[in-house]
């Protein structure tokens, strides 16, 4: 079925293809470029593409494809870069050179790599949907493979396979193949969805143990340039307790994209030792790559996420930032000459973003067994200003909000997590959890940096005025513990051993400070000044 | 492909910049088109909306004088560059038009304006230390190879002598030096005659293109591609590292803004169009090293900012493209004191990579976190001064402002003299020392 084009403007191209479907990809001009069906009228179809559309003329042919944008889920995807339409980049590198042209097509299914696949199910079997039905081994990780659909399996073997080669098939003659395909922008099933109660451990101190998240929650970081998201965000990839990270760089710096690269090659798991790109999936749209295949790249990559979830795996996905993902949104609206609604923003903006943040979740799988997804998305507020829209929508379905603050940024406070104004819903849940399974005294520590942090800042007015010499010994105490705790419990260097701290560090970490502060309040409360009282206990330590 | 050029004499209306034809057939988008007025010089335009046979224009120049009985001609191609070495010592318009009266070349071959994104996994991390001969950057905000880093100015400030310095200094590490492609948007005639003589006294060679804040504003959004296209080309095909410097910034957005306008798009913050973050990436994200490949392109783009203000949307998504800024401080300036860098906002995102032992020098990372961290406490302390005076503080607070002090003096200032890494370093090592500062 073909037609042509008969209007373009910017991404958008009107053509006069009749049946097609609403989200349906057609392949727009001779040279085949990707885009996907967002209006439909009786005489014509309007099309985002995906592409730079620069040099299509009128009159070019278009082609429907009768399917929807979908990503191929099977082995093959860790350790893999993607582009926001999941075309694998170290295949364009190879085919096209360094430089992305339009319309080159690759998939994962180009690979000609074979998987050992093994089963336990054979003829006659009746499976549901989301069933185990085998499995292949994915260098240490164990990739399940699902039944696609409901239906009672011909026949089915064991044996190598490359991902597009069929393993069996339905009695109905239906196909089984190690990979399978599913619409990006449509959530995978899931039996029912659980609430989060596991911690999710990220190794930032001031993110453990201030505002905990949990396996199956979402979290925002805004900040403005400087102020650390993306250092933030990697750490957090590096170091996070979970089985696999997605990490979508959406409308971001390319140069980032090949430093992140570079460092997971050489980094192992803290967890499980194993290389770092193993457990890594990396989907890539830099800001210079096409708007509208950045729109569509969170969708690509939580499908991704998902997939492995359905696996009972406990997955992150982290987004660096969901404002250019926003941004391409409000572009894609406006050429559409939509009408535009806060700051130019289509008005769908918050339920589009809500409707993405809820597909993170605790869930039980068709299958039994139960997996995660959760989500940090990184957002970049213009002019460090968080009333913005963006950042607003995100704060209504968010379960924490890490809050970083220009101010500790150019102090070089790192990570520059704000403690007044940040907080994490699943606080109370996470602390028991904390209590039981690291220390009982977890809450109790917690409430008692928070207060000595809180106190400091009502302090730190008064030493403005009267200076530090003019103010009594005990307030001058808390100036120094909440200095201790600030620098070198919040500071946290990503650059260094101290990267990454586990729970029971943190913890022993925190008590020591408290426990100095016990010491120096009981020498104060027998008549020693705090530089004495420092000076006995030999605690000296460097401040600055 | 079409086989002839097509030739339509069918405008109907002239809407300022703008020109809308009737029952024109197989148009491209992108497409270039030639405007041939019944009197006078012809024009260049290119096809920004096509609705049918409808075919909307954007004429680049000055469209006083045109009727709608011109005949436009299509040319069947996207705008595109002339390629070649040869470019390297030559001036051009805005358009590309030779302006020092020498002959055009012959191109090696031509390339699309807009270029191609770089591969994300094609591209090598820049880690190879650039000298630029000022304290504040080549000790404390290093720049690399491959790096986009822009200088945020305010206006008044000695942003071009600033400009002017790093393009008489830069070494690479093996003392190699860069090629030069400058490019002007909406100078002032006074600020042009400066680059050029700068330029004219360049070692490794240079290409300009020069708009003048009196020349039409739409070259002031062709000028930057092809600056960047014949930098990526010097770099990528011919292995030369080019040092792209592009001022002012803020004139090419407003160009932008006031193009986007004509077209009736929908405005964003302060009138800026919603896709100013995109459009600034594409030609910001075209710095950077390739895997395999030996050139590089590194990119000094300044930015006025306007009101002084970095919240201002040109700096702020700027600031979210580039890796880090060099700020300037009307403060500073006030004070006599040049380069007049405020090392606390500036930052350079690449630096971790491209110090230490081996690059520079392996005391530097050490170093310029202890120098910031205790100009910084001088800084904070300033403000406290303020309220309490200098009596009011304590024999350590009040040394710590005197150090604030002397960094500003000694560290920043340098006047024209061009300092080596080392040199930097040890200007640093003996203010520690001197004020007896351990970590």
């Amino acid at each position: 079925m073909t037609g042509r084009i008969t209007g373009i403007a910017g991404p958008t191209v009107t053509v006069d293809l009749k049946g097609l479907r609403l989200y349906e990809i057609v392949l727009v001009g001779r040279s085949g470029l990707t885009g996907e069906v967002v209006r439909l009228e009786r005489e014509r179809a309007v099309v985002q593409v995906y592409e730079d559309t620069r040099g299509l003329a009128v009159g070019e042919p278009v082609r429907g494809t009768t399917r929807m944008l979908t990503a191929q889920l099977g082995p093959g995807l860790l350790s893999g870069m993607f582009d926001g339409l999941q075309r694998p980049l170290e295949k364009l590198l190879e085919r096209d050179g360094p430089f992305i042209s339009g319309g080159s097509s690759a998939s994962l299914l180009d690979s000609p790599r074979e998987w050992r696949f093994t089963t336990d199910k054979r003829q006659g079997d009746r499976v549901l949907s989301g069933d185990i039905i085998g499995r292949v081994e994915e260098g240490a990780f164990h990739h399940l493979v699902t039944a696609p659909r409901d239906g009672e399996i011909a026949a089915m073997t064991a044996g190598s396979y490359s991902v597009c080669r069929v393993v069996g098939n339905y009695v109905d003659g239906t196909p089984i193949s190690v990979c399978q395909e599913w619409p990006v922008r449509r959530p995978r099933p899931c039996l029912r969805k659980l609430s989060p109660t596991e911690p999710l451990v990220t190794g930032q101190r001031v993110v453990d143990f201030l505002y905990p998240l949990a396996r199956g929650g979402t979290a925002i970081i805004p900040g403005g340039f400087g102020t650390g998201k993306t250092i933030l965000e990697q750490s957090v990839a590096k170091f996070s307790d979970v089985d696999l990270v997605v990490y979508v760089g959406c409308g971001e710096r390319g140069n980032e994209m090949a430093e992140l690269l570079e460092e997971f090659a050489g980094l192992h798991d803290p967890w499980t030792s194993r290389r770092l790109m193993e457990r890594t999936i990396v989907v890539a749209n830099t800001s210079n790559m096409p708007v509208a295949a950045r729109e569509a790249s969170i969708y690509t990559a939580v499908t991704m996420a998902e997939y492995f979830r359905d696996m009972g795996y406990h997955v992150l996905l982290l987004a660096d930032s969901i404002s250019r993902w926003a941004e391409a949104l409000r572009e894609i609206s406006s050429s559409l000459e939509e009408m535009p609604g806060e700051e130019g923003y289509p008005t769908y903006l918050a339920s589009r973003m809500a409707g993405f943040m809820e597909r993170a979740g605790v869930v039980e799988n068709m299958n039994g067994t139960i997996g995660s997804l959760s989500m940090i998305l990184s957002v970049s507020p213009p002019g460090g200003d968080f009333t913005e829209p963006v950042t607003q929508a995100c704060l209504r379905t968010a379960g924490a909000f890490l809050m970083l603050d220009a101010s500790l940024a150019h102090r070089r406070h790192f990570p520059a997590v704000n403690w007044f104004q940040s907080y994490s819903l699943y606080e109370q849940t996470m602390e028991q959890h904390f209590s039981r399974s690291v220390a009982a005294g977890w809450s109790e520590a917690r409430q008692r940096c928070r207060t000595l942090l809180q106190r400091e800042e009502a302090l730190r007015e008064v030493a403005e005025i009267v200076g530090l010499e003019g103010m009594q010994e005990k307030d001058r105490l808390i100036l120094h513990s909440a200095e201790r705790i600030r620098l070198e419990f919040l500071c946290q260097n990503a650059y260094s051993e101290d990267a990454f701290s586990a729970p029971a560090q943190i913890m022993a970490m925190i008590e020591a400070i408290l426990a100095d502060y016990d010491r120096l309040e009981a020498c104060l409360a027998g008549g020693d000044t705090l530089e004495v009282a420092l000076r006995k206990g030999g605690s000296e330590h460097a401040s600055q | 492909m079409r086989l002839s050029e097509h030739a339509y004499r069918t405008v109907s209306s002239i809407r300022g910049p703008l020109i809308f034809l009737d029952r024109v057939r197989e148009v491209r988008f992108g497409e270039v088109v030639r405007i041939i007025p019944p009197e006078g010089k012809p024009l260049e335009g290119e096809v920004i909306k096509i609705d049918g046979d409808t075919v909307l224009v954007q004429v680049m120049g000055e469209t006083r004088g045109l009727d709608t009985a011109s005949t436009v001609i299509f040319s069947d191609a996207v705008k595109r560059a002339p390629l070649s070495v040869e470019v390297v010592g030559r001036v051009f318009s805005g358009s590309f038009a030779p302006l020092d009266n020498e002959p055009p070349y012959i191109p090696e071959r031509w390339g699309a304006i807009s270029g191609a994104p770089i591969n994300p996994v094609a591209r090598a991390r820049p880690q190879d230390f650039i000298e630029t001969g000022f304290s504040t950057i080549d000790a404390l905000n290093t720049l690399v190879r491959g790096q986009k880093l822009p200088i945020f100015s305010c206006a008044g400030l000695p942003a071009k002598e600033m400009a002017a310095g790093i393009l008489k200094n830069a070494r690479l590490a093996g003392g190699g030096r860069f090629v030069v492609v400058f490019v002007a948007l909406g100078l002032t005639h006074h600020e042009y005659s400066y680059y050029m003589e700068v330029l004219a006294g360049m070692q490794g060679g240079f290409a300009a293109f020069i708009n003048r804040a009196g020349e039409p504003v739409i070259e002031r959004l062709l000028a930057p591609r092809f600056g960047l296209a014949v930098a990526e080309y010097l770099a990528f095909c011919h292995g030369m590292d080019v040092l792209v410097l592009i001022t002012d910034m803020t004139n090419y957005c407003d160009a932008l803004r006031e193009v986007s306008t004509a077209r009736e798009e929908l405005p964003g913050r302060r009138g800026y169009p919603g896709y100013l973050y995109s459009d600034l990436s594409s030609l910001y994200e075209r710095a950077g090293r390739i895997r395999g490949l030996a050139g590089s392109v590194t990119m000094l783009p300044v930015v006025t900012m306007p009101e002084d203000d970095i919240t201002h949307p040109i700096p702020d998504l700027t600031g979210y493209i580039t890796e880090g800024q060099i700020v300037l401080s009307r403060e500073l300036h006030q004070q006599g004191i040049f380069p007049p860098v405020d090392v606390l906002p500036s930052l350079s995102r690449l630096m971790q990579q491209g110090i230490g032992e081996g690059r520079t020098r392996s005391d530097h990372r050490q170093l310029a976190n202890r120098l910031y961290r205790h100009y910084a406490r001088g800084r904070d302390l300033r403000r406290l001064e303020a309220i309490v005076g200098r009596d009011g503080l304590s024999g350590q607070d009040r040394q710590m402002l005197d150090f604030a002090d002397v960094f500003e003096l000694e560290l920043v200032h340098q006047g024209g003299t061009r300092r080596t890494v080392s040199e930097s370093l040890d200007t640093g090592l003996a203010l520690m020392q001197r004020f007896a500062l351990e970590g």
